[in-house]
Order: C-alpha cells, then sequence, then structure tokens
C-alpha cells in the first residue's frame, strides 16, 4: 500500500454556532465577518508545515486539492502549494499528488498542462497528476461554467493535456472549448510519457467508466469513511472488470480521515471536537448545491433522486457524535493498534492500494496535527506498506519512487 | 376535454426528433415554455379553444430522449433550431408566445428574423438584467421547496397545493432536467445578449407580468417595452411569475384580445 497524506487548508476556528449564523461553509461565507488575512497566512504556513513534516515522516506522497469560495478548503490554486512542496522534498522519495488543478476552471487548459510539467521538472520526476472535474459548488456556482458542459468540457481538456505532454510535433487544435493554432508544451514533464494521471471523484459511475477505459487510478475522495464506500467501489471493480482491466489495487486510491493517539480513550479527548468540528461545520453545504441541474448526466441525476442516498447522507451528518462517526468508520480514530486494524480492513474490503489519509482535521490545532502525523506514520503506516506489495506494482506512480526498499526511508 | 397530440419532427440535420405538442383548432399560435418544461394546463386548453396551439418541448426535455440537448451548442443553434422547427411545421409567420426562458427564446426569435414572428406575446421572460433587480438564480433554489414561493403570488393557495403539494420524484426529475437542458442557454447570468438586438423586433408585441413575480420582478416589463416600439404592458395583481396558472382567464383574455378574437 501507498500512502499520502492530504491536508485540506481548512479554516480551524470558525464560531461554535456558525451552522446556525450561515447558508453554507461554501460559495457564500463571509471572509471579512469570518477570518483575518493574516491568520490566512498562518494556515497556509501550517498546511505546507504539516505536508512537509508528513513526508519527513515517510510519507509515499502528499496531497493538495483546489475548492474555491469554501472555508472547509481554500487552495483556489492548489499548483501553487504543490511547487513549495515539490522545493522543499527536493530530493526525498515522496511524490507531490496533485488532486489536483481542476481542468474547467482553465482557459486554455495547456496552462495546467503546463504548471504540471514545471511541478515534474522542479521536483525531478515525482509528479502525480491529479485531474479532477471540480464540485459543482467550485465549477458551477464559483467559476460560471455551464453545468450540463462542464464533463464535455472536462473530457476534452483532459485529452488535450495528454496530447500536448506527448506530441512530439506542433499540432492545432480545433476543440469544441478550446481552439489553439500552435500547441508546443515548454516545459515537457521528466516523466515518460507523461506524470501518473489519478482522477479524483465521489463515486460517480460515468467516471468510473471514464478512468477505467484510459487506464487512470480512480481516487474515491470520500468524508464518509471506507463501510459507506463499499457499495459504491464494488461497483467501480465491476465497471474495471467489464472494461478488461486487471483487478490491481493501485487502480483506485480513497481518502480516509485519521486520528491517531496513544490510546483509544486519548483519541477522543484529542480528536473528538475536531471531527464534530469537521463534520458539523466544514460539510454545512446546502444538499440542492451537490448537483446544480445540467451537472450529473440524466442517468446519474436520475439514480440519485430516485435513491437519494448522499443527500441522506448529507442531511443526516449534524446528528452524528464522535462515537456515531467512529462507529460508521467516517474516521479512524484511535490507539495505533485499533487504527491499523481498520486501515487493514479498510484495505481489503475496498481493495485499495494507493490510500490518501487526512490527519489534520477541521479545527485541529498544528502541535495537535504533527502529533497524529507523526504517530500515524511511526506506529501504523510500517503495519500497511507491505499490502498489496508481493502481487501488484504501482503502475500509477512516478517509477523513480516504486522501488520497496526506498519506501518509508524518509524517516 | 382538449385532445393534445404528440406531433415528432426530425430537424437539425435529422439528429433532433423534436416533440411538438399540438391541439385545438384556427389560426396557429407557438406556446414555447419555460426553464421547469412544458405543462400542458388549463390555459393551453383554453388557448386551443380558438387556436391551433403548437407547444414544443424544449430539446432534451421529452421524455425517453434526454440527450437530444447535445446535438446544439450555443444560443445561435438554438435560435435556429426553432426556424428548422416552424418550417417543418409549416408555419411561415406565427404569433408566438413565450413564457420566463421561452419567452426569452421568442424574442430572440423575433428580434432575429422579425418576418416570422406575426405578433410577440412575452409571459415574464428572462433575457435582460438589471444590476438593482438580480433575476432569482432559479436553478439554485435552497431548500428546493421554497420554489413555489418565487413562482406564486399565494404559496398556500389550493392551486399552489395542487402543483407543489407532494412532489413526485419522476416529477423532479423532469423538472431538474429541463433546468439542465433550458440552463445551457443561460447559464449562470440570463443576460445573453438581447438588450442588443432586441431593436429589431418588428412584431406588435404584448408584454404580460405578475405584478408580485419574485423570479423575474415586474420592472423589467418595462425593461422589455422600452426597447420593444409600439409594445404593450400589462400586469396582472396578485400573480407571481406563472400568472397563467393563477389567473388563467385573465391572461387568456389578454392574448385572445391582442391577438383579435
Amino acid at each position: 500500500m501507498y500512502i499520502s497524506a492530504f491536508n485540506l487548508m481548512p479554516h480551524r476556528d470558525l464560531p461554535p454556532d456558525f451552522e446556525n449564523r450561515y447558508q453554507s461553509i461554501w460559495v457564500t461565507p463571509r471572509f471579512h465577518e469570518l477570518l483575518d488575512a493574516k491568520r490566512a497566512g498562518e494556515y497556509y504556513n501550517w498546511t505546507l508545515d504539516e505536508l512537509i513534516a508528513a513526508a519527513n515522516a515517510g510519507a509515499d506522497g502528499i496531497c493538495t486539492n483546489e475548492h474555491h469560495q469554501n472555508a472547509y478548503g481554500f487552495m483556489p490554486s492548489p499548483n501553487l502549494m504543490g511547487s513549495i512542496l515539490a522545493r522543499e522534498t527536493q530530493g526525498m522519495n515522496c511524490a507531490i499528488v496533485q488532486m489536483g488543478a481542476t481542468l474547467v476552471a482553465v482557459q486554455p487548459p495547456v496552462r495546467i498542462a503546463e504548471e504540471y510539467a514545471m511541478l515534474d521538472c522542479i521536483s525531478g520526476g515525482r509528479l502525480v497528476a491529479g485531474m479532477p472535474l471540480g464540485t459543482s459548488m467550485d465549477m458551477n456556482l464559483c467559476y460560471g461554467i455551464t453545468p450540463i458542459e462542464q464533463r464535455d468540457r472536462y473530457r476534452e481538456a483532459n485529452e488535450l493535456i495528454v496530447k500536448s505532454w506527448t506530441s512530439r510535433e506542433p499540432f492545432a487544435w480545433n476543440g469544441k472549448y478550446t481552439q489553439l493554432p500552435t500547441v508546443n508544451l515548454w516545459p515537457r514533464p521528466i516523466q515518460e510519457p507523461h506524470p501518473p494521471i489519478w482522477i479524483p471523484g465521489g463515486g460517480s459511475t460515468s467516471t468510473y467508466a471514464y478512468a477505467a477505459e484510459r487506464d487512470y487510478c480512480y481516487c474515491f475522495l470520500s468524508y464518509f469513511g471506507y463501510k459507506s464506500a463499499e457499495h459504491s467501489v464494488k461497483k467501480y471493480w465491476e465497471v474495471c472488470q467489464q472494461k478488461g482491466r486487471d483487478s490491481n489495487p493501485y487502480r483506485l486510491g480513497f481518502l480516509q480521515l485519521i486520528g491517531v493517539s496513544e490510546t483509544d480513550a486519548q483519541a477522543e479527548k484529542d480528536y473528538a471536537k475536531h471531527v464534530e468540528y469537521f463534520y458539523h461545520k466544514g460539510l454545512h453545504v446546502p444538499g440542492e448545491w451537490l448537483g446544480t441541474p445540467g451537472y450529473q448526466d440524466y442517468q446519474s441525476m436520475a439514480n440519485s433522486f430516485r435513491n437519494p442516498m448522499i443527500a441522506d447522507a448529507v442531511n443526516s451528518l449534524k446528528k452524528k457524535r464522535y462515537k456515531d462517526l467512529l462507529n460508521d468508520r467516517f474516521v479512524a480514530c484511535g490507539s495505533p493498534a485499533t487504527v491499523r486494524d481498520m486501515l487493514k480492513e479498510l484495505a481489503g474490503s475496498l481493495h485499495v492500494g494507493n490510500l490518501m489519509v487526512l490527519l489534520q482535521i477541521g479545527s485541529m490545532p498544528h502541535e495537535l496535527a504533527l502529533k497524529n502525523t507523526d504517530l500515524f506514520f511511526r506506529e501504523v503506516a510500517p503495519a500497511l506498506r507491505p499490502i498489496w506489495d508481493d502481487e501488484w506494482e504501482n503502475r500509477w506512480w512516478p517509477a523513480g519512487l516504486r522501488k520497496t526498499s526506498l519506501r518509508g526511508a524518509n524517516v | 376535454m382538449t385532445t393534445v397530440a404528440d406531433r415528432r419532427v426530425s430537424v437539425w440535420q435529422g439528429k433532433i426528433n423534436a416533440n411538438v405538442k399540438v391541439a385545438g383548432s384556427g389560426s396557429p399560435v407557438v406556446f414555447l415554455h419555460g426553464a421547469g418544461g412544458l405543462q400542458w394546463d388549463g390555459f393551453l386548453d383554453s388557448l386551443a379553444a380558438h387556436h391551433t396551439v403548437y407547444a414544443p418541448e424544449h430539446p432534451g426535455t421529452t421524455p425517453g430522449d434526454p440527450e437530444a440537448i447535445h446535438q446544439l451548442d450555443n444560443l445561435w443553434d438554438l435560435v435556429l433550431y426553432h426556424y428548422d422547427l416552424l418550417d417543418a411545421l409549416g408555419l411561415g409567420t406565427v404569433p408566438v408566445i413565450g413564457h420566463s426562458f421561452g419567452g426569452m427564446m421568442a424574442a430572440e426569435l423575433a428580434a432575429t428574423n422579425p418576418a416570422r414572428v406575426s405578433k410577440l406575446i412575452l409571459l415574464c421572460p428572462i433575457g435582460l438584467w438589471r444590476e438593482d433587480t438580480p433575476v432569482l438564480n432559479w436553478m439554485i433554489v435552497t431548500p428546493a421547496s421554497d420554489m413555489v414561493k418565487y413562482l406564486l403570488y399565494d404559496p398556500e393557495s389550493p392551486t399552489a397545493k395542487a402543483m407543489f403539494g407532494t412532489p413526485d420524484t419522476e416529477a423532479v426529475i423532469k423538472t431538474v432536467w429541463s433546468m439542465a437542458c433550458t440552463g445551457k442557454f443561460v447559464w449562470p447570468i440570463p443576460d445573453k445578449g438581447l438588450k442588443k438586438r432586441i431593436h429589431r423586433i418588428k412584431s406588435p408585441t404584448l408584454v404580460l407580468w405578475g405584478k408580485q413575480d419574485r423570479l423575474i420582478s415586474s420592472v423589467y416589463a418595462q425593461e422589455f417595452a422600452s426597447r420593444i416600439p409600439g409594445s404593450k404592458v400589462e400586469l396582472f395583481d396578485q400573480a407571481g411569475h406563472l400568472p397563467f396558472v393563477e389567473h388563467p382567464a385573465r391572461v387568456t383574455s389578454a392574448i385572445e384580445q391582442f391577438l383579435g378574437n
């Protein structure tokens, strides 16, 4: 198993009554009422320090992502963060996992091809190129992308980026959404033919098929833990089989929220309030916004109204306390032994190879995030690393970082 | 009871099999529906008492054919598609009634080729934008159950209860997809340049609005009227964004008078 540390770069000091006073954490929260820009600067630096600490502790990769107008995560440009991380981890056995720059947010999308190529050059070929579709809140409500066009735009951008990385000759691009007279990318990525491509998503069947068809790694970015993901992930493996793909567990990534402490009781003392903060305030978003009409294709939209699993899960979050969230495995918290057992169960039940761990959760202060990171990589990760290694190669990982003997060697 | 027929016509290089609901007899009139999709209601019944009503379903909104929307990329395509449709229906010059999104389409058709629209009736159309009175973003109303408050003057009325009382899942799916298919041409701000073309409208024009429209304020009635030479405005009191649902008789009578019956 390959383990990467994720960080959402959240607001860590929202007022206790935030979810009652504000309509949403996303799109409409008022910056000047809620945050001071100098404090925001501290958050950015803590996030960078926490990810670098994870790299030093032996993380296989460190991840950033992109959201807009969002107090639970405000890295509008993951590549700004990624470029610092690439530089700060120079020479280390740690991938720069961009989860990533949202393709439809940038026009022309070759800008992302250029920035990712820069990151690959700066990092010495350590980039994992995440290509998210983008949420409806980010892309439709904040960035004005026409919902029903978003998937088509995304697919065109993906094709353009891959061609711009791999074509030896300059070419003209006559797309529906982008027309360019001469595409001739400078620089090119170090990794040949191009950096591994990961598709982060929330479990949409059409994206499963897209990732499987193109042999990309699909990365399930769920906040609802591994138990509630089982049904959906089973469908992913079925789609892979239908598309003639093998069952290499590294075709799948999964995000899990984690809190490790000395004992189970200490973990509750350390993490309960930060976990509840994340689920009660961090995910405070009107359900209607998750799918502006047209954001999902017709069939997915019809399915989600006929079987409103996600909407129900979102609507019931505020009733869940730490014990419920732990019991349902939305979070894996406890002593090192407890968390190890949970994550072994996760690996087996989802058949997942690329694990992303969220070790800074909600209001968790910097020092506690560092403690969690240290304990996780020292006491938990070593037991998980050997899973899958004798059977499968992580083909969705920078080739220079795949050697088993090097992994975890940053410690 | 009016008999409503579904007429399928192949248009747009055969790539769209358009469904047009047709009813009544007499001189033809076209009705273009709003963002929520076509509902054949008492208002269209009453129009069909004196006219042959042609009510096309916006591409993608016909049950069983949701992918048709992907044949049209932009507003220019959509305008030309409508002329194709009029041609296929044998309607050379015809009165066009449009509601909300359909109102904007009717205005675009009349501005692009004034010869095709003999009379223009705009029922609370979108298409213009005032900074001081923005149009509600109907695609992200939250909670969704609040929609009735934006559409109707009296959200507690029996009419409101009948329309919105118990939301049926399949009806919700139909409405959401209709918003997706119409929203393709107006997201995120329903101001796509009509203000630059509207002066080209030559048809006699009637602008009708619910005085208490909370989705698009009735101040827009004057915005349209002031840009269309010789147009007339009529506001209906105690009516919201669906005046033909709340006051079908008054709206029908205004339209019939304007059409010359």
